[in-house]
């Protein structure tokens, strides 16, 4: 069976036409087998591309993707306590639970559980899978040791495990938003000014070294993971998806060269080179899965 | 005398002699963790042996304060035996309540030990009336510990719609992250504070004062902070650092100054709220802090139950950067 | 008094007015030899009353520790080993090599060692310096903090009658600051 290759959630905040021509892009020309749609990172964005699902999930749908609604990340207030109900009530829609008041929502149906829900070990994929969990994505922190062994004990639940292998990593949530700050104002007020950093907003040391990207509430890594190295063993082992985080590059590209990796079409090597020509103006990380500092790059040898 | 209900004092103890200086000071409850990555303080040269809770559980004990064991980290696959060896442990110790963030090992103890009580930890995340009813439902919780990102007012709204107790941060550190979901700290050490237990490892973090004596804060690879001669210093996290954006070419703190937690004057207001388990930060603190921080709050909660204004001990001194904030608990502008 | 509100009173050195509440013999010149045996005695007397202090140090107990009192003509060089614990006195120009090194003025170090000032509190306030291997000098930190009672007096009584008028004058400082 070969490994399915996914699109996760937009992480940012781009304008709705920009947006909507992504997906319909992504729907016609990429090689992707399920999309995840839905706002998961702040729940003031949510309600300007309410109004496009309906449509963009058609065009999905009709381009033979698969489509799954991710809820909301950190549940707070009133409004984003109501984002993730109305999604969950999404009439035939499956879900992908970001956070515990998904959870509670999504009881006796059957669900996927997104990175943003701490599935760490053997005992928590199992217990959840007794929920009607059906599909992992796990946390990006995860070494390829626990990847390996949980993706094990998912084939013996018979339920899938997916991970990121391409994009910055989300590595903290937070209730205040750093976009807003960096611009004097509070998130209550914060007139969209995430809107103007497409992959997110860098942040630099005092060194001038190239450290961190702001999303809102949300903090990134400043370089993109890249596992086409790993892929295969993960593959291997049992990991049944694999997860592109979209960013505002081509990611039809990045779409055919990662689908290449997977199928043995390319090597790793072709492909992170062909990445490197694909305009993406950061470096790449894998350090998480090899188990040292999350920012460096480890070279196969 | 008023209306209002007598919360528990919930202090931390680092080490045996921080556990009988926070009972000493007036403690309702002492919580602490093992010598491992067991719990999120996993510092060097800090915590607990078996028989050390063993003995802080009767001198605890013999003086009526309570005794709560945090195992709130998220064991790994593969590892998860030192979790459950530690659970065990404290079980057998008889501590009050185990404090837990991992749904495997909440339903490990559910299952194992079905009578023991548990509070769901910081760690876990639960910022909504549904999050918390899930944990509630899923494992008997019978308190959670809120994160630090509520206002007064939504943390009354929250304990009107859950069936469980109600603890929050009083003073202490205050992590601008959403606890338990937080990697920077991995990103740059290759040691996760949700695996190991540890923010900012003291192994990975360098000082280095200059002759105009800058302060300069390493964290691994990369500089965190750089305070000037006579400036106030913080914890060596990421989230207290100063960074430049293409728009801000002079260091900012671009996700929070360092600075601390201080809700004395929010005592009535959160009592009111139905909060009725206090929390101080601070196991990585030293004894002193214990004592003066558990002192000043034991005379503020008395003051207040015996209807006395209470008197607002100065606790700047303890505080991070020599700041302290009521955060998000004073309004949503904080946000 | 706090342990907080002691914070208040600290300055990079001693001032005239502190100073002259401490014995002279104190801050004239010391010859250094002397002090050895006194110090490991000292030592020996600390450790001896909390052999647990070990287990807490860890892997970090063989460690070069260099106590830098600022405001004193000399450094002390510690290495809490059991197999072979040793403290010097050393002049400060000799710059003895170390793995970390821990920096205040006299009064602020001796009243962190007695467990009545907060080690972070010190380090945010900048009155505490701390260069060289950290995690080892928070191991150290949080294994002394675990010590009962006063190490200021364990260190007294082994200094006899002179040792504990040194501490009342060093702790009449402390009052008359506050």
């Amino acid at each position: 069976m070969s490994t399915e290759l996914n699109l996760g959630p937009l992480l940012f905040h781009w304008p709705v036409e920009q947006k909507r021509d992504f997906y319909f892009r992504i729907a016609d020309e990429a090689e992707v087998d399920t999309v995840y749609l839905g706002e998961v990172v702040c729940g003031k964005r949510a309600p300007f591309f309410e109004d496009q699902y309906a449509e963009v999930t058609k065009r999905l749908t009709d381009g033979g993707k698969k489509v799954v609604l991710s809820t909301l990340s950190e549940v707070m207030i009133d409004k984003d306590r109501q984002l993730v109900s109305r999604m969950v009530e999404t009439k035939g829609a499956l879900i992908e639970a970001n956070d515990a008041s998904a959870l509670w929502h999504l009881e006796g149906r059957a669900h996927r559980i997104g990175p943003y829900v701490n599935v760490y070990n053997e005992k928590s994929m199992a217990w959840l899978a007794g929920k009607g969990a059906e599909h992992f994505c796990l946390n990006p922190e995860l070494p390829k040791s626990a990847v390996l062994e949980l993706a094990q004990q998912a084939q013996t639940l018979g339920v899938g495990v997916e991970v990121q292998v391409f994009g910055r990593i989300s590595l903290a949530l937070s209730a205040r938003c750093y976009h807003a700050r960096a611009h004097d104002r509070v998130k209550d007020n914060c007139q969209f000014v995430c809107e103007e950093s497409p992959d997110g907003m860098e942040l630099d040391t005092v060194d001038g070294d190239a450290f961190l990207a702001v999303n809102g509430i949300q903090t990134l890594s400043h370089p993109y993971v890249n596992l086409m190295q790993e892929m295969p063993e993960m593959a291997q082992a049992g990991v049944s998806a694999f997860r592109l985080s979209p960013h505002d590059c081509d990611m039809v590209k990045v779409c055919r060269l990662f689908g290449g990796v997977s199928s043995g079409r390319l090597s790793p090597d072709e492909g992170i080179h062909g990445l490197q020509e694909a305009g993406i103006a950061a470096s790449f990380c894998n350090g998480f899965s090899h188990g040292v500092d999350g920012y460096r790059w480890v070279a196969n040898s | 005398m008023n209306d209002l209900t007598r919360p528990e004092l919930v202090c931390p103890a680092g080490t045996p002699a921080s556990l009988r200086a926070a009972v000493d000071a007036g403690a309702d409850a002492v919580y602490c963790g093992f010598q491992n990555a067991t719990n999120a303080r996993n510092f060097a040269g800090l915590n607990f042996t078996p028989d050390e809770l063993a003995e802080g559980a009767e001198y605890a004990g013999q003086k009526g304060a309570k005794l709560l064991l945090a195992i709130n980290s998220f064991p790994p696959a593969g590892k998860f035996d030192l979790w459950r060896q530690a659970v065990d442990t404290g079980v057998q110790t008889g501590v009050d309540a185990i404090i837990v963030a991992d749904m495997g090992v909440a339903d490990y103890v559910r299952t194992r030990w079905p009578e023991q009580r548990l509070h769901l930890s910081v760690q876990a995340g639960a910022s909504s009336a549904e999050a918390i009813r899930f944990y509630c439902q899923e494992f008997d919780i019978k308190r959670v510990v809120l994160p630090r990102i509520l206002t007064v007012a939504e943390i009354k709204a929250i304990h009107d719609e859950i069936p469980c107790e109600i603890e929050a941060f009083v003073f202490g550190n205050i992590g601008m992250m959403a606890e338990g979901r937080c990697s920077l700290t991995n990103y740059v050490t290759g040691v996760s504070t949700n695996m190991d237990g540890v923010c900012s490892p003291a192994g990975r973090v360098e000082y280095k004062e200059d002759t105009q004596k800058n302060l300069t804060t390493r964290l691994g690879d990369f500089t965190v902070d750089c305070f000037a001669c006579g400036e106030n210093a913080g914890y060596p996290t990421i989230c207290k650092g100063r960074y430049l954006t293409e728009d801000r070419r002079e260091p900012y703190y671009a996700f929070e100054e360092p600075v601390s937690l201080n809700l004395t004057s929010l005592l009535p207001d959160l009592m009111k709220a139905g909060v009725t388990a206090l929390k101080i930060e601070g196991r990585q603190r030293s004894r002193a802090y214990v004592k003066s921080v558990v002192g000043a709050f034991r005379k503020a909660v008395d003051d207040l139950m015996a209807g006395r204004p209470p008197e607002l001990t100065e606790l700047l001194n303890l505080t991070e950067g020599n700041k302290q904030t009521e955060g998000a608990f004073g309004g949503k502008r904080w946000r | 008094m706090s342990a907080a509100m002691a914070g208040n009173f600290v300055h990079s050195f001693l001032s005239s007015r502190q100073a002259q509440y401490l014995p002279k013999k104190l801050l004239s010149p010391i010859p250094l030899s002397p002090l050895q045996p006194l110090l490991q005695r000292m030592l020996k007397a600390v450790v001896e009353a909390n052999p647990g202090i070990f287990n807490r140090l860890g892997m970090h107990r063989t460690k070069r520790f260099l106590i830098d009192p600022v405001n004193m003509p000399f450094v002390l060089l510690l290495v809490p080993d059991p197999e072979n614990l040793t403290i010097k006195a050393v002049r400060r120009s000799e710059n003895p090599s170390h793995d970390a090194r821990i920096a205040g003025t006299f009064l602020i170090l001796l009243d962190m060692i007695d467990g009545n000032l907060d080690g972070d509190a010190l380090f945010f306030s900048r009155d505490l310096i701390i260069e060289g291997d950290t995690e080892a000098v928070v191991c150290l930190r949080n294994a002394m903090d675990d010590l009962e009672g006063s190490v200021a007096d364990d260190i007294a009584g082994v200094l006899g009658k002179p040792g504990e008028l040194t501490l009342t004058a060093l702790r009449k400082i402390r009052l008359y600051d506050e």
